[in-house]
């Protein structure tokens, strides 16, 4: 049976890079997929129509190309159900998870499982990323094509860097077959040590151990090397020093097919946070300087970096609450990346609301060679509706997420999501964004 | 803000209570003065004086601070902690009779403290005590051995004791609560 | 003679009456004022040490746990002795290893003391920002007594107390501070400490133990012990842990005594009349040469008995509930 279910979004602004659309426009959903998108479209008899608030922005669907869901192994933590209605509830219509679970996702078994539980919750779509060696131990390669053929849409050992600089360009070659992108957290384990924050004034008067930029900077230099070296796409998570950032902007400046994220924390916090010893604000890398933080949004500006991740890690409330050096690294970021950003980035004038959009949902999907980042006629309709006026107050005891960990809590934010549609279907819709009034800072 | 003893009134008291001290001790060989801080410190210094200027004699004295002491230190009711500050008495207290000077009697808790703090360091022959003003409400049994002045006063009223030593002039002043 | 209500600081600020803060966690929470409350208020609780019966009743009723998860019979004694002559009940918990290794989280720990309704807690920790984990989750006050590589409030009062009794002030005295900085809690609380009393403080160490981020303390760091030494009123030695040779910072401990150890003869430099620190245990013939740690110039023993009455007054200041 075809599926001709229709589905009109009508008032809102919509936003395309890909179709170089930004403007007032109705979107027509038929069967799951968008169907016509222009102004005034006629409305057929038997269609939804769904009126977007006043502010509302539609846009392709927002993917988040660096989460870590827990499951398998972690379930106190969150699991692929959690994971995904914290998704959407955010906004994200696709997330890509890592494979640092229990057992890691290094063989097609757990790549199957992950899918299987995302299928059955049906809200976001989930892509695993598999791990680039067996059980992530730097040592051997995994099976990267049974992981390719079992759904995996990049690899990564995430959580630990590949140190062994052979065995990454053996990584990057042998995934380049599947035309794979090697996803590369960049660390100098040997340098790191056992910091547990940024090496600096702040961890210096703390008494925390430091985690030196230099640490990732290394890691950062050798990959667009190896990149160039072989060819191969390579792609940074997370990156937070200045250095990295001039890393990948000479490797782009020589061609190298090198691409990059960063979270909304780095965009937003530095280590001065650090003051109470709140696990809150320890994640790897480490919350950094002012400095660091004005060039992370100096590349967010010039394309240097080409998404935003939220690297979401979820932690109990038992795990994080703890001595500082003893609490796992992490924090989330699902169900708070949208605000901080329209808050931070796009009202400041830091970005345009195209140039979000590239960087939460075209460059993700074209880095991960996944549907999306587009509302051209004919793809899946994936849609994140924003409102960007909406006024937000990060309450995490109301999170979809099994966790709390988030350094946002509590912040009074300007804009939010109106709803989230995957494959035609609306899978979230925010109550408190109809007929969203204009954020007023009543102070 | 009535002056109940004026600077001539102090020192006249202050002499009295020397010749008083005279008269009822065979010797001033086994005495020593001993002042409660802060007010006491002056009023045993001068009483020092005036027995050495009648009989001769020079007395030690001592100062204590009975702040470790006190029944009031984890109470709300009586304002801040007061400063510690430090204690000399640099000679033995025991079988010596002990001369304690107060500035002002009153509920009878800062001498039940001094005497806690003064058995702490020894085990004196006999505790004296000399008190400028006594102005009643007593509220354990005690009773001082030498007294300036009686001045009745209500439990609304406070008595200020100033000394050159320390405010620059000598006069004692009763004053209101609903005064400040 | 000044007059008696004469309660102002060296710095012509009126002496406070008590500490605002519910805890002492780092020297950071203090103010000058306050400073200044804690060493005047030390100084009289040295007389109690002098008596007979060194005890007065101050804190009688009160309860004070020593929670140390970290061996350490120095500073442990050393508050349980202050502990007790203010009169107060004294638990002492040894808890040793990290609550991992224990299986109860710290919290828990905490949470358990919390229900037995202590006054004052004494924490000792691995663990930077320990204490104030503590505090966050219970009443009782908390007194940091050595977290991790973070600070040592108590243990810089004690030094300042010396150092002020030897030399009647600290403001204008050249310190230096010498050993390991990296990993000295102590450090951290002497550089924010003496800086507030004025001093000028510098420091030596070798380049691998110098702290990162050094310039924004606002001290002279050097990697040579003779300008270090050079003129120097107050010379405070870093205790070198022995395990950090695995860390790569020196070669040798021989090669550290013949770099940095403090010989009679490198003490030369100093004023005639310098004193030398530590905050102990000493390695001797590591960062210190036996016939300078016995000789004139060592007041090492004095900071040990100045330590008692500074933690009394610590404790002291701390256990007035009005300030809460």
């Amino acid at each position: 049976m075809v599926d001709d279910t229709r589905i009109m979004l009508t008032g809102g602004h919509l936003v395309d890079p890909t179709n170089s659309v930004n403007g007032p426009a109705d979107l027509l959903i038929v069967g799951g997929r968008v169907a016509a998108v222009g102004r005034d479209l006629p409305i057929d008899p038997g269609t939804t129509v769904i009126e977007v608030p006043r502010h509302g922005v539609v846009c392709p669907g927002f993917i988040d190309m660096h989460v870590h869901l827990r499951e398998p192994g972690d379930e106190h933590k969150e699991t692929v159900a959690t994971g995904v209605a914290a998704a959407v509830a955010g906004g994200f219509t696709a997330v890509a998870c890592m494979p640092n679970t229990t057992p890691v996702n290094d063989h097609a078994g757990v790549t199957r499982l992950i899918r299987g539980k995302a299928a059955d919750v049906g809200l976001a779509r989930v892509y695993p990323v598999g791990a680039a060696t067996k059980g992530r131990d730097g040592e051997q390669l995994a099976e990267i094509g049974e992981l390719h053929a079992a759904g995996c849409v990049a690899i990564s050992d995430d959580g630990r860097p590949i140190a062994n600089a052979l065995l990454m360009r053996r990584a990057l070659e042998y995934a380049s077959m599947f035309d794979m992108p090697v996803i590369d957290h960049c660390e100098d384990r040997s340098l790191a040590g056992d910091g547990v924050a940024h090496e600096g004034y702040h961890a210096t008067m703390l008494g925390l151990r430091g985690l030196p930029a230099a640490a990732e900077e290394i890691i950062a230099g050798r990959d667009v090397g190896l990149s160039g070296l072989t060819g191969s796409p390579v792609h940074l998570a997370h990156l937070s020093s200045r250095g990295s950032i001039r890393a990948v902007r000479d490797g782009k400046t020589r061609g190298v097919r090198v691409s990059c994220e960063v979270t909304p924390h780095h965009l937003t916090l530095t280590d001065d946070r650090l003051a109470g010893y709140d696990t809150n604000y320890k994640m790897n890398p480490p919350l950094r300087e002012a400095a660091d933080l004005d060039t992370l949004l100096d590349a967010v500006r010039d394309g240097t970096i080409d998404c935003i991740a939220t690297d979401h890690a979820p932690h109990h409330y038992d795990e994080k609450h703890a001595e500082f050096d003893s609490a796992p690294f992490g924090v989330i970021g699902l169900e708070t990346a949208v605000s901080v950003c329209l808050d931070r980035l796009v009202h400041p004038g830091h970005v345009t609301l195209v140039r979000l959009v590239e960087l939460m949902s075209t460059n993700p999907a074209s880095i991960l060679r996944v549907p999306g980042g587009t509302l051209g006629v004919g793809v899946p309709a994936d849609i994140t509706v924003l409102a960007p006026e909406l006024s937000v107050t990060v309450d995490s005891s109301a999170f979809k997420s099994l966790a709390r960990n988030t350094p946002f809590d509590g912040w009074r934010l300007r804009g939010g999501v109106t709803a989230t549609i995957v494959g035609g279907r609306v899978v979230y819709a925010n109550a408190a964004a109809k007929g969203a009034e204009p954020f007023t800072n009543a102070m | 803000m009535p002056v109940v003893m004026a600077a001539d009134q102090v020192a006249r008291s202050i002499t009295r209570i020397a010749h008083e001290v005279v008269e009822r001790h065979r010797t001033l060989d086994n005495l020593a003065l001993i002042g409660i801080r802060t007010r006491g410190v002056p009023i045993a210094r001068r009483l020092a004086a005036g027995l050495h200027d009648i009989a001769g004699t020079t007395v030690p004295t001592g100062v204590l601070d009975i702040t470790l002491y006190r029944d009031d230190l984890m109470r709300h009711a009586v304002g801040p902690q007061p400063v510690l500050r430090k204690t000399d008495i640099d000679f033995s207290i025991d079988d010596r009779r002990i001369l304690l000077v107060d500035d002002v009697l009153y509920t009878g808790r800062t001498i039940r403290a001094a005497l806690d703090a003064l058995i702490d360091f020894g085990r004196p022959g006999a505790i004296e005590l000399a008190v400028l003003v006594d102005r009643g409400h007593r509220e354990l049994p005690i009773k001082a051995d030498y007294v300036g002045k009686n001045v009745p006063t209500s439990l609304s009223e406070s008595v200020q004791v100033r000394l050159a030593e320390v405010e620059g002039l000598d006069e004692v002043v009763i004053k209101d609560a609903s005064d400040s | 003679m000044p007059p008696i209500a004469d309660v102002l600081t060296p710095d012509g600020l009126a002496a406070p009456v008590g500490l605002r803060t519910k805890d002492l966690l780092s020297i950071g929470d203090l103010l000058p004022e306050e400073i200044y409350l804690i060493l005047d208020t030390a100084e009289a609780m040295k007389e109690v040490g002098t008596r007979s019966i060194k005890k007065v009743p101050a804190l009688r009723g009160r309860t004070v746990v020593n929670l140390f998860f970290e061996a350490s019979t120095r500073t442990r004694t050393s508050f349980e002795v202050a502990q007790k002559r203010l009169s107060a009940d004294t638990i002492n918990i040894a808890a040793s290893g990290s609550s991992v290794v224990k299986g109860e989280t710290l919290a828990d720990t905490v949470r358990n003391l919390e229900a037995m309704a202590p006054d004052i807690i004494v924490v000792r920790h691995q663990s930077a920002g320990a204490g104030h984990l503590v505090a966050r989750l219970c009443r009782a006050r908390v007194i940091n007594a050595g977290d991790g590589m973070h600070e040592h409030p108590t243990q810089a009062l004690l030094d300042a107390l010396t150092i002020r009794e030897r030399k009647g002030t600290i403001k204008g005295l050249k310190v230096s501070i010498i050993g390991d900085l990296l990993h000295s809690r102590v450090l951290r609380s002497n550089v924010q400490l003496l800086q507030v009393l004025g001093a000028d403080v510098s420091v030596c160490g070798p380049a691998t133990m110098m702290l990162p981020d050094m310039a924004r303390l606002g001290v002279r760091a050097t990697t040579s012990i003779d300008e270090a030494v050079e003129g120097a009123d107050v010379v405070m030695l870093l205790r070198i842990q022995l395990e950090r040779m695995s860390g790569y910072f020196f070669p040798s401990l021989r090669e550290y005594f013949q770099l940095f150890g403090m010989t009679p003869e490198r003490l030369r430099r100093a004023k005639p009349d310098a004193i030398i620190m530590h905050p102990g245990p000493m390695n001797r013939g590591v960062e210190i040469a036996s016939d300078v740690a016995d000789g004139p110039y060592s007041v090492i023993l004095e900071q040990v008995a100045n330590g008692v009455a500074v933690r009394m007054a610590v404790l002291y200041l701390l256990a007035d509930e009005l300030q809460s």
